[in-house]
């Protein structure tokens, strides 16, 4: 949550942007490996669906924190607050209604 | 937080990027960010309908029966380069590089639209030749919808990213247009992540299954 | 082709009931004198550009209260229409169609054009002068919310007189809100009309977090603001995470009436269940929502008229941030009765017992401010007390429902009923009369009238409870709800009668309110200090109504209360007016939130009637007004020094 102090109103020099670099090798690393898990391997339906979403949340944060800068601004935490209630509340519902909804499947 | 706000806003902005330098800017910015968190409510309660209502296929084509997965991966691929592109066109934005900037929304832009191509042609096989229209089972419905918002979701920002091109070429980088070109980079990346969840608990999950 | 005219007009026109040719009427009439009395006295101009191209956030106040009391007015209509016809069995004042659209429409405008948005205004007027700003974070979203909630109202009204009103309730359980059982547009107004309306609630929600978490005076931290800001910042909070699970809910509806989905429908895999399930995680929290912000306003009002400090302020908001957390984990409860398994059903038993614990914790929170407190009973202050024990029996009967066994006993009867009215009349209804009432002359610089105001509150409060106390022995002797008439000898009769009375008398204090507000505005009491009530919190702190600008100098805030420690510190007050006055920045009034909001319309009765010829040019209207707004970047304007100095003076703030 430092990060910002460390910021200049302007980078003048050109320095490579390794930070987007590695998040794009990332993203597509964990996206091939997700697939590979999913259909190149024949692990038990729930084991796969485990890890893929894993995978998948691995690959949200890497896009929030390394393309986004969640953590800048004059007050991040605000932002940060809030990203996590809609977070809380997306679980909820998502979970809410499998968990409801199985009983009338 | 229990020192002065304002006082601390004004310190802290000096040193900001651009984009926060005003106090609309900053106020704009953290709005944005509310107004994506309760969009992860939107799609999570679209990934909730899916879900459940992803077996319901009442007959007709199931998950397995029409994806396939080398189109799935081109989109996949092309949006999380998009994305790339659109980090690096905020970079150059905080270089205050406007050609460096517009070059790279450009780019991005030219790969949204090849995502949306490629996900009108997917729903076109499905719909037309594959006879799995949207109305055929409450699968469809709900894979039609989710992906159909996402992508009308990448649409809007094509459109958005066009008008704030304009606007660079015209005015410059400015507070205003860099507030801007920030957000719609927020923008981008947000519905990157949305991808990457409709990848695995679509896509993947519906191979699996 | 004359035929064919005649069969549409039918058709597109509501037809067929005496009282709806007199509604027709005296729609057509009201219009025409509202058009005329603008053209006779040149007023055209004067409402353009003082009230649709407004971005005040006190003039979008006033704007949300007027239309909610006009809403107000038709959902009490409805409701005693619903009572004429329940007062005796076997009565044929309603039949039994035209009783099922009174009923959704009283639910749908009460919660959705009512509680809603008389709170938005509320907030609109009252929160960014607590907080010592100058406008909303957003100006412009403010007043397009505004608009979005007044079309969406119209257009859900205007199925009384075109294409037919909706009848599935205002929670539109499917499948029977589905198009298979449901053909016509009725339910397609509900779904439209609330949807945009909806739009605007959530746009509100993200401008008052933004407002509050950013605007704040110098040093007003968070745990020194005034629990009305505190409370609709945890209802901001709630709004903005509970809409888009209905905007979903609405579109997946919609998308399945007008384009053949299967998310709701029986046939093809459709689930009616999974409607439920997204109404409720909606419809859950937004209690909280018309809840929260009355808790802050009897929360100010109390402690201004008990002359006291707040009790238990942390514990206040801790309670409320505990229901806002809570609130979206409790939604089965309102269909317990579909049936589920037992853990699903103890784990929502249990958090609606919880989520009742924080509630409770603030009604000792006010009988503690009473404690010891010299107590001045004033219009707001009696609404306030009342709220207490009235609101509490709402409460311990829904602590009653919550328990998943009883609930299959007590569910779909009155019982429920007088539970949810109990809540929400007690609670909401109270509490938007008494915010009313205390905020009155900060809008309008003159007192509603104390004699009048106590007559309405005696008489609206006696009556609510001659109608819903007997309303829960009647479900408890197993009369249902939503059954437009019952026959004669089940002993229900005599308590219907006396419910009827209740819903008449609360009319009675309505309108006394109503003629109250007419009254006052010709011989009210002018407020000329600003502060009529001896208040404690910023609002009153400046003239009545507040200049366009709100403060001349902001506020500086070292404590709670802080205009209650301004004014026993003078020294600190007075210095600060000493200090000379810098031009104030405030946003350009526009047309655009107007205009853009009456595409939304266009385009949403374009749906209602599936005429994609008018919805397609509404929508691409709107995505116009979009980009027009993006290329405006001089929205801004500079209230000159001398003009501070001479609007200071008119109000006789200039030393």
């Amino acid at each position: 949550m430092n990060e910002n102090q460390n910021q200049v109103t302007k980078q003048t020099h050109a320095a490579f942007p390794w930070k987007q670099v590695i998040g794009l090798f990332m993203s597509l690393a964990l996206t091939f490996f997700a697939l590979w898990i999913a259909v190149g391997l024949s692990l038990p339906v729930p084991v796969t669906i485990t890890i893929i979403v894993g995978l998948a949340i691995v690959q949200a944060f890497i896009q929030l924190f390394m393309f986004m800068h969640v953590t800048e601004g004059t007050e991040p935490v605000h932002q940060l607050i809030g990203i996590l209630f809609g977070i809380y509340v997306a679980f909820v519902v998502v979970a809410g209604t499998l968990w409801i909804l199985a009983y009338a499947l | 937080m229990t020192h002065s706000l304002l006082s601390l806003n004004e310190k802290d902005r000096s040193k900001m990027p651009l984009e926060y330098s005003t106090e609309e800017g900053d106020l704009r910015i953290v709005g944005f960010w509310i107004f994506l968190a309760a969009e992860l409510v939107l799609f999570g309660t679209l990934f909730g309908t899916y879900l459940v209502l992803q077996s319901h296929t009442a007959g007709g084509p199931t998950a397995k029966d029409l994806f396939e997965i080398g189109p799935v991966m081109a989109e996949t691929i092309v949006l999380l380069v998009s994305s790339f592109t659109c980090g690096l066109s905020t970079i150059e934005l905080r270089r205050h590089n406007k050609k460096g900037l517009i070059g790279w929304l450009i780019v991005t832009i030219l790969l949204g639209l090849v995502f949306v191509g490629l996900e009108v042609n997917e729903f076109y096989t499905y719909a037309v030749h594959e006879g799995a229209p949207l109305s055929r089972s409450a699968f469809l419905s709900g894979f039609f919808v989710l992906l159909g918002t996402h992508g009308c979701h990448v649409s809007l920002g094509i459109v958005w990213i066009i008008g704030i091109l304009l606007q660079l070429a015209r005015r410059g980088i400015t507070p205003v247009t860099a507030r801007k070109a920030f957000m719609v980079g927020l923008y981008w990346h947000f519905l990157d992540v949305v991808w990457i969840f409709i990848f695995t608990a679509v896509y993947l999950t519906g191979l699996v299954i | 082709m004359i035929e064919s005219i005649k069969s549409f007009m039918g058709w597109f026109f509501v037809t067929g009931d005496p009282m709806i040719y007199g509604a027709d009427a005296s729609i057509a009439l009201v219009s025409i004198g509202i058009v005329a009395v603008l053209t006779y006295f040149k007023k055209w101009k004067w409402l353009w550009d003082e009230w649709l191209t407004s971005v005040d956030h006190k003039k979008i106040g006033i704007m949300y209260i007027l239309a909610a009391l006009l809403m107000l007015f038709r959902g009490g209509i409805d409701a005693l229409m619903m009572r004429a016809q329940l007062t005796l069995p076997n009565m044929h004042f309603l039949d039994a169609e035209h009783y099922n659209q009174v009923f959704t429409t009283h639910g749908t405008i009460m919660i959705i054009f009512v509680a809603m948005p008389f709170i938005f205004g509320l907030m609109n007027i009252a929160v960014p002068l607590q907080i010592g700003a100058r406008d909303v974070a957003y100006p412009f979203l403010n007043a397009l919310s505004f608009w979005l909630f007044f079309m969406g109202a119209m257009l859900f009204n205007l199925s009384f007189v075109i294409g037919g009103s909706p009848d599935a309730g205002w929670s539109s359980y499917a499948p029977y809100a589905g198009a298979e059982m449901n053909p016509g547009v009725g339910q397609n107004y509900y779904l439209l009309g609330v949807q945009i309306s909806g739009i605007g609630s959530l746009a509100t929600g993200i401008n008052f977090l933004v407002t509050i978490l950013k605007m704040r005076a110098p040093g007003m931290t968070l745990f020194k603001m005034p629990m009305f800001t505190w409370s609709i910042l945890i209802t901001s909070v709630i709004v903005v995470f509970a809409f888009p699970a209905f905007t979903v809910a609405l579109a997946l509806m919609t998308i399945d009436r007008l384009f053949g989905a299967h998310f709701f429908t029986i046939a093809a895999g459709g689930s009616p269940m999974l409607w439920a399930n997204l109404f409720w995680f909606w419809g859950h929290p937004e209690v909280y929502i018309v809840l929260l912000p009355v808790f802050g306003i009897f929360s100010e009002v109390i402690a201004t008229f008990a002359h006291k400090t707040l009790f238990g302020y942390a514990v206040m908001v801790w309670s409320m941030v505990a229901i806002s957390l809570l609130s979206f984990i409790t939604w089965l409860h309102h269909f317990f009765t579909m049936g589920n398994t037992a853990p699903v059903n103890a784990f929502f038993s249990i958090s609606t017992m919880l989520i009742a614990i924080p509630t409770g914790v603030k009604i000792f929170n006010w009988l503690f401010t009473l404690n010891k407190g010299r107590i001045q009973f004033t219009t707001p202050m009696l609404w306030a007390l009342a709220f207490i024990p009235n609101f509490t029996i709402g409460g311990v009967t829904g602590v009653m429902l919550a328990m998943a066994p009883a609930d299959y006993q007590y569910h779909n009867s009155y019982f429920l009923v007088a539970h949810f009215h109990s809540t929400l009349i007690a609670g909401t209804v109270f509490g938007i009369f008494c915010g009313l009432h205390y905020w009155w002359p900060k809008m309008f610089g003159y007192m509603l009238d104390e004699t009048k105001g106590k007559w309405s509150f005696w008489i609206f409060m006696i009556s609510f409870n001659i109608c819903f106390m007997p309303m829960y022995f009647l479900g408890l002797m197993g009369m249902t709800r939503r059954m437009y008439t019952y026959p004669a000898g089940l002993g229900w009769t005599p308590i219907n009668v006396v419910m009827t009375i209740g819903a008449v008398g609360m009319g009675v204090g309505f309108a006394l309110i109503a003629y109250n507000i007419v009254w006052s505005a010709i011989h009210g009491n002018k407020d000329k200090t600003g502060d009529p009530w001896g208040g404690r919190t910023l609002e009153w702190a400046t003239a009545s109504p507040a200049a366009e600008y709100n403060f001349a100098h902001i506020p500086e805030v070292s404590t709670r209360d802080a205009f209650a420690a301004m004014k026993e510190d003078k020294g600190v007050f007075t210095t600060k007016t000493a200090k000379p006055y810098e031009p104030i920045h405030m946003p350009n009034n526009t047309g655009i939130p107007v205009i853009m909001a009456t595409f939304m319309f266009i385009a949403g009765f374009g749906c209602v009637f599936e005429w994609y010829w008018m919805a397609v040019p509404g929508l691409i209207g709107i995505v116009i007004c979009m980009i027009a707004r993006s290329f405006v970047y001089d929205d801004h304007h500079y209230i000159s020094v001398n003009e501070i100095k001479r609007t200071e003076a008119g109000t006789g703030r200039l030393s």
